[in-house]
């Protein structure tokens, strides 16, 4: 790993396709940075991206990346850690991607505790489909396929996580790039799943959850009596429903990854030229 | 054709139908026999009639027949469910004192063994016994010397302590005593033994030890019934060989955490039958497009829905052949034999990676669960060899790259062949996507970028068509005029069934393919047959329909779908109809 790496060793030359003035373009230089600043090199980073706007950072950032199908970037992301836990893996996704289809593997991701992060670039709406409702948007919120509002109350994602068993659970606002990079990096130093759900604005199809809105609405935990290793507390937080917190909601210092728990070491990769030295123990099992 | 015994136990799931007739198929095998088995199950832990069936001799064994020599009976069903099977002479060993079977009546010209099972059983310390009681009881009337059972007991039951071999060993001792003393039948059998050692596995465990072979270190699941064994067979077993096991929440993870070991370099893989192929299709265009090496095992059992998720079918086909939306470059290869299950599984791996395409191992339901001797030799680990592909490491690396020092994981070779560089390889960093991409991994929609790309995909086929050997297995007359094709576990009824129908004076030459997509061209095969008769487990012909689409001319079926495999002489039966009106005519 060289020392020398800076975040613009992170950005490929491909320029974003994102609206001018999206959420994402700061929920990416955070990233970015966190990656070059807790010691990363693009050659030992892998980055697992999904589908949507959120899905195109893998394109406009340079490291080892796939993006993959809807809504399953942790599966993969998952795969990749375990085969090679030296590698530095973050998934990146939205609330679409990681609140709706795939849902499902969000709460078994967060169970499994691998040690990784998890960037949701949370905008409330879907963008790239050109504004339909996501899971996270407000119950009462117009779009184009909920004209009267969704009639649904919207998920709560800090609060699936933290019912899942999370072992780190934070929230940040795109547009303070420095809390947000801060935050990522202590997902990524985190010895488990480090959930950094990011309020990503959409400019162009989400006039409800706005900049204006958020810099309103959102409180720093760092700056409240917030004791982020209690999750009584935690919960009380997330679950309040009134404020937008950010920061790092819940953290819990023992965590242990679940690749440490079942023994996992080193590359998976490496194999020998034939059969290991004691396959033929494996035929005279069957005698 | 062997001169064999076949044998069963059966009664209700729950009753240790399974692990005792696993002990009795391991006597055997130890005492140098060989043995063939199937089951008989339903899909419940308990309750419902269950079986399981051991056919055995000193020769090879390749199928299970029409023919029941010694039943079990721990349930009045289990007699009426085997009633086409059994014969005059046919022996039925039965505990009259249990209440349900004391109304038995033993069909007319049948040999009823009424043995009080559970009272001998509790005699040697348990009527949990009783089953093994029944075993003795086999032995006496087989000829089959008792010794051969112990060290099959000895095997279950060492971990359990030495005090409950011994009972085990003592349970058998007595049944076989009680059946000397009691009943004098000269039951006509002889159960010769050999000095030969053999090994005794299923298909689904030849994967599993394939896949260790070949070096996979990442196996990714979902439970399901047939394939599930493949999954067990390999927890436990390969983290001894630095991999894990990882039982994902689905089967639309599973794919995908096999893909992201994958992506990190590992052989990966993930085994499952119809109903996870269905959802893992999501994600076969993305395999195929990112062009990462996996292998993704289908077990096949009857569909189509949850169907009849214990019973045989081969039924799949035409998904792993054509599944996914878009055009997906895949290789299907089908293991013919329980030994095959680990040869071709070793294959599927190396063609995976040189490729770098999703490889399709499909086996089924009967491969799954027959348990087949083999000697040891059958898996020669010194003759598995890795091959890896164009992996690029650092020395190599700099040749891959474009001009802006980008590396090119989808380079568009002449051969279209690109090369890999693992992640952690420096100056390799790369991303790859579903979308179509140019030689970089990044997204465009290029005209003649996508046209460049997709005819690269379609060259790495096309070189692994010409470089690789698509061989079949033939066996029979090579110069007869019915040629009889088929995949999968059909090759061993198919086997026998051709000394039966030799004995009737019908040569057939018979092909047995092992890989589906790319697959052996057999145009002049069956040019220079009279007939041709493709036999296959589905009712719609699926493989005959690419036979006939290969070959641009009809082919006869023998299509099974009733949920149980082919028996040889059932099968020898069917393709006896199909041929001989023509010899009549001619």
């Amino acid at each position: 790993m060289s020392s020398d790496i800076r975040f613009t060793d992170f950005k490929s030359d491909k320029q974003p396709t994102w609206c001018p003035g999206c959420g994402d373009f700061g929920t990416m230089n955070g990233m970015m940075k966190a990656l070059a600043e807790t010691g990363n090199d693009p050659d030992n980073t892998f980055v697992v991206a999904g589908i949507g706007c959120s899905g195109k950072i893998g394109t406009y950032m340079h490291s080892y990346a796939l993006h993959g199908v809807h809504g399953r970037a942790l599966p993969v992301g998952i795969g990749v850690k375990l085969a090679n836990p030296d590698l530095e893996v973050m998934v990146a996704g939205g609330d679409g991607d990681g609140y709706s289809i795939g849902a499902g593997h969000f709460i078994h991701a967060v169970r499994r505790n691998v040690d990784m992060s998890y960037v949701v670039m949370d905008n409330r709406i879907y963008g790239l489909t050109k504004g339909q409702a996501s899971p996270t948007s407000r119950e009462d919120f117009e779009t184009s396929t909920s004209p009267e509002g969704t009639h649904m109350s919207p998920v709560n994602p800090l609060a699936l996580a933290l019912a899942s068993g999370a072992s780190f659970v934070a929230q940040t606002f795109s547009s303070d790039s420095q809390r947000h990079t801060e935050v990522v990096k202590e997902a990524i130093e985190h010895d488990g799943f480090g959930l950094v759900n990011v309020y990503s604005p959409c400019v162009t199809f989400n006039d409800v959850d706005t900049y204006d809105y958020f810099r309103d609405a959102i409180v720093d935990v760092s700056e409240t009596d917030h004791d982020s290793n209690d999750k009584d507390a935690a919960r009380d937080l997330i679950t309040d429903g009134s404020t937008e917190y950010v920061g790092v909601l819940y953290r819990d210092e023992a965590s242990v990854p679940y690749e440490e728990r079942e023994g996992i070491e080193g590359s998976m990769a490496d194999i020998p030229d034939g059969a290991p030295e004691d396959a033929m123990d494996l035929v005279r099992e069957f005698y | 054709m062997p001169d064999d015994l076949n044998w069963a136990i059966g009664g209700e799931a729950g009753d240790g139908i399974d692990s005792t007739g696993k002990i009795f198929a391991q006597a055997l095998s130890r005492a140098g026999r060989h043995v063939y088995t199937s089951k008989d199950f339903a899909s419940r832990i308990r309750g419902g009639y269950t079986a399981y069936k051991i056919r055995s001799s000193v020769d090879r064994v390749e199928s299970v027949v029409d023919r029941l020599d010694i039943l079990i009976a721990l349930t009045e069903r289990t007699i009426d469910e085997n009633m086409d099977e059994l014969h005059e002479g046919s022996v039925i060993i039965y505990d009259g004192e249990r209440t349900t079977m004391q109304d038995v009546e033993i069909p007319e010209g049948m040999i009823g063994l009424d043995v009080p099972l559970k009272s001998l059983a509790e005699d040697a310390g348990g009527a949990i016994m009783r089953n093994v009681v029944a075993l003795g009881v086999a032995c006496e009337v087989s000829d089959f010397p008792i010794e051969n059972l112990d060290s099959a007991l000895e095997k279950r039951f060492k971990d359990k302590g030495q005090a409950i071999v011994d009972n085990n060993s003592k349970a058998a001792r007595l049944g076989q005593e009680y059946a000397a003393e009691q009943f004098d039948y000269d039951y006509g059998y002889s159960m010769e033994t050999t000095d030969n050692d053999y090994v005794l596995l299923n298909g689904d465990e030849a994967i599993g030890m394939g896949a260790i072979a070949a070096g996979c270190r990442f196996y990714a699941g979902y439970p399901i019934t047939p394939a599930t064994d493949v999954m067990e067979y390999l927890t436990g077993r390969i983290d001894q060989f630095g991999g894990t096991v990882v039982q994902a929440e689905d089967e639309l993870a599973a794919i995908n955490l096999a893909l992201g070991a994958a992506r990190a370099g590992a052989r990966s893989m993930t085994a499952t039958s119809g109903p996870g192929i269905d959802l893992m299709t999501e994600t076969f265009g993305l395999v195929a497009t990112s062009e990462t090496p996996m292998v993704i095992c289908d077990v096949m059992r009857a569909g189509p829905s949850t169907g009849m998720p214990t019973k045989q079918e081969q039924g799949d086909l035409d998904m792993l052949v054509y599944g996914g939306h878009g055009e997906i470059e895949r290789m299907v290869v089908g293991p013919t034999s329980v030994a095959e299950c680990f040869w071709k599984t070793v294959e599927a791996f190396n063609l995976a990676e040189k490729y770098q395409l999703p490889v399709f191992l499909v086996s089924d339901l009967s491969l799954a669960v027959t348990e087949q001797t083999f000697p040891p030799e059958t898996f020669d680990m010194d003759e598995v060899e890795i091959e890896r592909g164009n992996v690029v490491d650092e020395a190599e690396i700099d040749s891959w790259l474009d001009e802006q020092g980008r590396f090119q994981p989808h380079f568009p070779a002449a051969d279209g062949i690109s090369p890999r560089a693992l992640p952690g390889t420096t100056d390799g960093a790369h991303m790859t996507t579903g979308l179509e991409h140019d030689a970089n991994g990044r997204r465009t929609e290029d005209e003649e970028i996508r046209v460049e790309q997709v005819e690269k995909r379609s060259q790495k086929f096309e070189t692994a068509r010409e470089r690789e050997d698509w061989d079949y297995r033939e066996f029979g007359d090579p110069g007869a005029e019915t040629l009889v094709l088929s995949w999968g576990s059909n090759e061993g009824p198919m086997r026998e069934a051709l000394d039966f129908l030799a004995e009737d004076g019908i040569d057939v030459r018979f092909i047995s393919v092992p890989y589906l997509l790319p697959r052996p061209d057999l145009s002049e095969e069956i040019a220079a047959a009279e007939t041709t008769i493709v036999v296959e487990c589905n009712a719609n012909g699926q493989f005959a329909d690419l036979i006939e689409h290969d070959v641009l001319e009809r082919v006869e079926r023998i299509n099974k779908f009733t949920g149980v495999r082919f028996k040889a002489d059932e099968l020898a039966e069917e393709i006896r109809r199909l041929v001989e009106p023509q010899e009549v005519a001619q």
